[in-house]
């Protein structure tokens, strides 16, 4: 049994009647990218954000005067496998294997890695947008904050600069808040692995807590990473659900 | 002589009992009077979003409910939008109506475990002895649906695990308790789970009758709740104020009403606001959100008794087939096989799916890149944001407001540190 979408998204025509509004305040400075039908995202350079984010606030059109989220990303590794496997494979699909889920850091920086992305809401006019700034090349990356148009960014840009290492400039109290007082590296890097590189534990002869290299084996817990998968394909193309389907066949 | 000493650093927490959880606040006192509020979180940081990344889909589900363990299936019901949306998936009506009392016993939940603890910090000691009794009985709930009394993982991607259940659990005998006492609990669960849903919206709405007896108009109550911590409607915009501390500010903003999810928009309710926007408002709002949610069961247990039907997807390469069919049907066994073992690609793209959680907004950004894993997932929490406005609210005040402002956000570190 089927019945018509979950959630009512607001009707496309107000939606593009949003975006023109957008394009007619911020003009070149943002760039429309597709997303998914009941939302709308912009790309704004690293430089103009602030200037952006100020007018989508003061224009009575858009009224964008709350700072749902904001959150660093790493593309780091977007749109690749960990294990390759389109042959079969002779070590196996064991869970303790060493070295999968490893990410080299890259020796030059690398283009659009980091971005910082904001959820505008506005409450007053009951709207929502995405924006996305790609920080510039370079280590660390560096944005302007935007706690001067929004005070309640003040966390979440100490939370993106914690978990990624991205720099706000203008920030007015920039430190760590998330991890452990002088934890060293920027844990959600895709660089980074998940078990971390230290370990606490108390050591009884020394009477306090010490930090020793992580002595747990990385472990992949989902060992295959499936892609070319045709099997939800159904469901995008409006078949009725619970029509029988092919099993993945390979 | 003593004057050039200023003012002098206090440390509240982690450890103290008003600091719910894991707070450090380091205060800065003129006197009995807060200069300065450092809150230093993260010390219940345990990564969520980062395990998110290496696991499928569907294992991340029970994650949620540790983010905010007060509201468990609220956050599982962000998470399952956002990948539904992301699928495209369509979610049976009952499922819909299902999620939505659930939410709203969460609320009730949520709010009952927060007038408790407020009370109990800024004096009022019976509230949480009262609080924790009607608790009880939805944890009943919670258990009766999904054998858990928190963190229940039933929420999945297409709809919910399964039905609800004919049978309540029944207390058992023992010495602990009288055979007269027994039989009164274990009557109102001889019926089936909304038999005792709707023994409790019966109960219910006397029990806040006696929480507001207690309360609204008591003298210390005021003294400590009234023009504490007052946020103007401009400031809680700005500062990311969402929910109650959005509402008690005389905001009329719920995305239940706003932005309608499920079946938000077939169910009547009202959305009670504030006034001045101090800890008593907000107070105020929240017991009224406690009378709101018991009608929305209400309405859901009227509607649920009369339609029965299918509570999950039938697609099964989203939602495994019943486990009965698995035992001799071939197809059945490799669905299931196949969802166990790498889950079920969700095509490359990024949603923000955002519900009216007790708190406030839950929002879960959720960024694929094709595979059979999240690529990135964000869950904005709303007590971070009411976290970070602390400092704005307690400068000025006096050590012991403090205490009420920290009770008064709501604030559960689970959410906040994630």
């Amino acid at each position: 049994m089927s019945e018509p979408a979950t959630d009512t998204p607001p009707p496309p025509s107000r939606l593009e009647t949003l975006a023109d509004t957008i394009g007619t305040v911020c003009g070149e400075r943002l760039r429309r990218v597709a997303s998914i039908a009941s939302e709308l995202t912009f790309e704004v350079s690293p430089s103009q954000v602030v200037e952006v984010c100020r007018a989508l606030r003061d224009d009575p059109r858009l009224s964008f005067q709350t700072l749902a989220d904001l959150s660093g990303i790493d593309y780091l590794t977007y749109g690749m496998d960990e294990w390759d496997t389109h042959s079969a494979t002779n070590s196996g699909f064991g869970r303790g294997v060493a070295g999968l889920g490893e990410v080299e850091t890259p020796v030059a920086p690398m283009e659009r890695r980091f971005a910082v992305v904001y959820h505008l809401l506005s409450v007053n006019l009951n709207q929502r947008v995405r924006l996305r700034a790609y920080c510039d090349a370079g280590e660390p990356p560096l944005i302007d904050s935007v706690v001067e148009v929004w005070s309640g960014a003040n966390w979440f840009e100490r939370e993106a600069f914690d978990l990624y290492g991205i720099l706000f400039r203008g920030h007015p109290d920039l430190r760590r808040i998330l991890t452990d007082y002088g934890f060293i590296g920027h844990p959600f890097r895709k660089d980074f692995p998940l078990i971390g590189h230290v370990e606490v534990r108390y050591d009884p002869e020394k009477q306090r807590v010490v930090y020793e290299p992580v002595s747990i084996e990385p472990r992949t817990l989902v060992p295959r990473v499936i892609r070319d998968d045709h099997r939800y394909e159904p469901a995008l193309n409006g078949r009725a659900a619970g029509a029988p389907g092919k099993p993945n066949g390979r | 002589m003593a004057a050039d000493i200023q003012s002098f650093t206090l440390n509240f927490g982690p450890q103290h009992p008003a600091a719910h959880g894991v707070l450090r606040l380091v205060l800065e006192m003129d006197g009995e009077v807060v200069q300065k509020a450092d809150p230093h979180i993260g010390l219940l940081h345990r990564a969520t979003e980062k395990l998110a990344e290496s696991k499928t889909f569907n294992q991340s589900i029970g994650y949620m409910d540790r983010l905010d363990y007060a509201s468990m299936m609220c956050n599982e019901h962000a998470y399952v939008l956002a990948v539904e949306r992301l699928l495209g998936v369509q979610v049976p009506v009952r499922a819909q109506y299902i999620r939505v009392m659930f939410d709203e016993i969460t609320r009730i939940l949520n709010h009952l475990m927060w007038l408790g603890a407020h009370g109990l910090d800024i004096g009022a000691m019976t509230m949480f002895l009262y609080c924790f009794r009607e608790r009880e009985d939805l944890m009943d709930a919670y258990e009766a649906v999904s054998g858990t009394r928190m963190h229940a993982t039933y929420y999945r991607p297409g709809g919910v695990y399964r039905d609800l259940p004919d049978t309540m659990p029944q207390y058992a005998p023992s010495k602990f308790r009288a055979k007269r006492e027994i039989n009164r609990l274990n009557e109102a669960r001889a019926g089936t789970l909304l038999d005792f849903l709707q023994d409790f919206t019966e109960r219910f709405p006397k029990c806040v009758d006696e929480y507001e007896t207690l309360l609204t108009d008591n003298r210390i109550w005021k003294q400590r709740t009234v023009n504490i911590g007052v946020v103007t409607p401009e400031r809680a915009k700005g500062l990311g104020f969402t929910g109650p501390c959005l509402r008690g500010s005389g905001i009329a903003w719920d995305l239940r009403k706003k932005q309608p999810y499920e079946v938000y928009d077939r169910v009547d309710f009202d959305i009670p606001i504030g006034v001045n926007g101090d800890c008593y408002d907000r107070y105020l709002v929240r017991v009224e959100e406690m009378r709101q949610s018991n009608r929305i069961i209400r309405q859901c247990i009227d509607w649920l008794r009369q339609n029965p039907g299918a509570v999950i997807t039938g697609d099964h390469k989203v939602a495994p087939p019943r486990r009965v069919e698995m035992k001799g049907d071939m197809e059945s066994l490799i669905h299931h096989f196949k969802l166990a073992t790498e889950g079920y690609s969700v095509p490359a793209g990024e949603v923000y799916a955002a519900v009216e959680a007790p708190k406030g907004e839950f929002g879960i950004w959720l960024v694929s890149d094709g595979a059979n894993k999240p690529y990135r997932m964000k869950a904005r929490a709303p007590g971070f944001a009411h976290l970070s406005a602390m400092e704005e609210m307690v400068r000025g005040h006096m050590l012991a407001d403090v205490v009420a402002v920290i009770g008064t956000l709501d604030i559960v570190f689970g959410e906040i540190d994630r």
